[in-house]
Parts: C-alpha cells; structure tokens; sequence
C-alpha cells in the first residue's frame, strides 16, 4: 500500500543518490526531515524549486547523482530552467514530485485545484517522461519494484524525469 | 566609469585556464566567450537569474577548483533568492562577480533597478564572506579581486556598456557547451 521513507532513502542510496536540493512538501510525509537528517545524504535547503534545480544541475554536470523533491505547485517555477537550460543543454535533474490536488475539485486544498489537475499535462507538453505513483491499492513490494526500476534507469542513463506520487504512497 | 568589456578582459587575464566560470545570460556570455572561448567556460544562453544556483551545485561538487560567475544586475535581481540559498551554503570555493550597469542591454539599455538596491549588503547578509563594491574600478582595483578556495565572495564591479552590435554571438551549440565543460570537470 506504500512505501516508508527510510525505504524510499535506502533505494535512493542504491542507486547513487547522494545529493538531493528539495522544497518541503506535506505529501511525503517525513520524508524531508530524514533527507535531512541523513548523514550519507547531501540535502540542500532550497528556498524556491528552480533554485533546487539550479543546484541539483550544478551536482549533476559534475557527474553525480542529483534528485529535486518538490511539490507540483511548484512546477510553475521550473518550466523556465527546465526549458531554456536542462532540455536544452543536455543537463538531466530526477524530479521527484508530490501531488497535491490529486484528481482536482473538490480534492485537498482550493490553491492546488488547478495545478492537480494539470499536474501530468505541463510535464506532457515537454516532451519530459513521467512515472506517477498514484495507485495506493498497489501491494507494497510493486510499489518498491517499480521505484528501484524507476532509479535504476536514471542511475544507467540519466535523463530528466519526473515522478509523481499521489499523497499516502510515501509514508 | 571602466566599461564592462574591458574588466571583462581584465579578470579573465587573471584566470587560470582550469578555473570554471560560468557566465549569464545576455551581453555577458557573448562578451567572455569574444574574449577567451575555452572548455571550462560555461556559457547560459537561457534561464536568466539561474547562474548562481548552478554555480553553487558546481562549486559544492568541485570543492578544489575554483568558481567564477559573470553575473548581471538584471539576472542577479531576477532570482535575488538564490543568493540566500548560496550564502547559506556558503561554498569557499566561489566567487561571485556582478558587472553592474544599471540596465537590461541585452533587449535595448531599460533601466533596471539595481542603482538603488545596497546588493553587497544583501550578500553580506545571506552569509557572503568576502564582499567588495568598486562605484569606480580601475585597472589596479584588480590585485583586490581574489579569486581562491578560500571565502565565498561577491564583487560588485559598476560599469559602463558600449556599443556591442559587432560582438558575436556564442557559436557552440548548448549541449556542445555541456560536453566541453564536463571534460574540463573530470
């Protein structure tokens, strides 16, 4: 039905994933606070999500692993770098992205209508792959087979991706 | 007041050619890669005010090289956020360069806002090390300009545009840029 967090870092660890540049976000629960906290994990506070990307960039054109964790009301900050720089200069980020405003009105929050809806479709029109985690009727270890192959491909061939996941899957 | 091409030229002399610069968008990048193309220089052609997050995951990644970033008035007010973000991480391995005109040449000389905004203060503030204002740099303000691993710095150079119609545009395509300088980082 869901993953924890200290799994959710584990797989992360696996897979090379020592640097991530993150705005908090209440859909992963404690996730943020054990990123953190990791002492093998390099987090980086950002204050805004294009500047976690700014930052997740710089790591990754030094040839390391390098993830943003985000929520989608922040994607609106990103279309510009992600446009005009890592689409453009080859510069892969994994953004991993929580849903909030999962399926629309009336769900969640009135500022996150919009945005939930549109979630997948600004991702679309990019042209930039997605994998979404939405399903939390989905036994434990499918959710895990299908994270570790989502972190595996990156860490074999990084492009850049994003992962949504539905508020409930991260525990 | 010094033109911008000129202390362009000055500070690329006191580089050496293994230090990463990477500079914005606009007038600045056409101005640096017109004065010394090279690998390790990193041109953004795009994202405007993204110079110094970038700069920063570089500088955090590349902990012995050193860092350099040509930034702008208009680009560094663009996200004036991040320079909390990089004073807080303070990397000592970065210097933080902002040639100052007052405007946007780049789309036709609008007046920016920058001409009353106390940016070295805001650096300071954000955990900045080593922070200098030159109103009025000349050419022996240079040995003031330490570029090192030692402090997180930012200079704030005020200059003077002229007329740039003949400088050309950077030739590398973006991901030829992206290939050049990752050989210069491994």
């Amino acid at each position: 039905m869901s993953i924890s967090a200290d799994n959710f870092i584990a797989l992360l660890k696996d897979h090379s994933f020592f640097n991530v540049a993150g705005v908090p976000d209440s859909t992963f629960g404690g996730l943020f606070n054990k990123v953190d906290s990791d002492t093998e994990i390099n987090y980086f506070r950002a204050n805004r999500e294009d500047t976690a990307l700014g930052i997740a960039s710089g790591i990754s054109i030094s040839n390391k692993n390098c993830c943003v964790l985000m929520q989608n009301s922040g994607i609106g900050n990103i279309i510009n770098p992600l446009t005009s720089f890592n689409l453009l200069y080859n510069i892969p980020v994994l953004l991993i992205i929580g849903w909030r405003g999962y399926g629309g009105k009336p769900n969640d929050a009135p500022e996150h209508w919009i945005m939930g809806e549109k979630t997948e479709e600004y991702f679309k029109m990019l042209d930039i792959p997605i994998c979404t985690f939405e399903n939390s009727e989905e036994a434990d270890e499918e959710i895990n087979k299908k994270l570790n192959s989502e972190l595996n491909s990156y860490d074999k061939s990084p492009n850049t991706k994003a992962l949504i996941f539905k508020s409930g899957v991260i525990v | 007041m010094i033109t911008r091409n000129k202390v362009i030229k000055l500070i690329m002399s006191k580089l050496k050619d293994e230090d990463l610069v990477i500079s914005t968008t606009g007038m600045i990048s056409r101005e640096i890669f017109s004065c010394k193309d090279k690998n390790s220089n990193f041109y953004m052609i795009g994202s405007m005010g993204l110079a110094g997050s970038f700069a920063t995951g570089i500088a955090i990644s590349n902990p012995k090289k050193n860092v350099v970033i040509f930034d702008g008035d208009g680009s560094l007010l663009m996200n004036l956020g991040s320079v909390a973000c990089t004073g807080y991480y303070a990397p000592k391995n970065l210097t933080h360069i902002i040639l100052d005109n007052y405007s946007y040449q780049s789309t036709g000389d609008q007046p920016s806002i920058s001409k009353s905004i106390d940016i070295c203060g805001i650096a300071t503030a954000s955990g900045y090390q080593m922070v200098k204002d030159f109103p009025q740099f000349k050419e022996e303000d240079l040995d003031g300009i330490n570029i090192s691993t030692n402090s997180l710095s930012m200079y704030r150079i005020h200059v003077s545009t002229e007329d740039t119609h003949n400088i050309p545009r950077v030739s590398h395509l973006p991901h030829e840029i992206t290939k050049n300088f990752k050989s210069k980082i491994l």
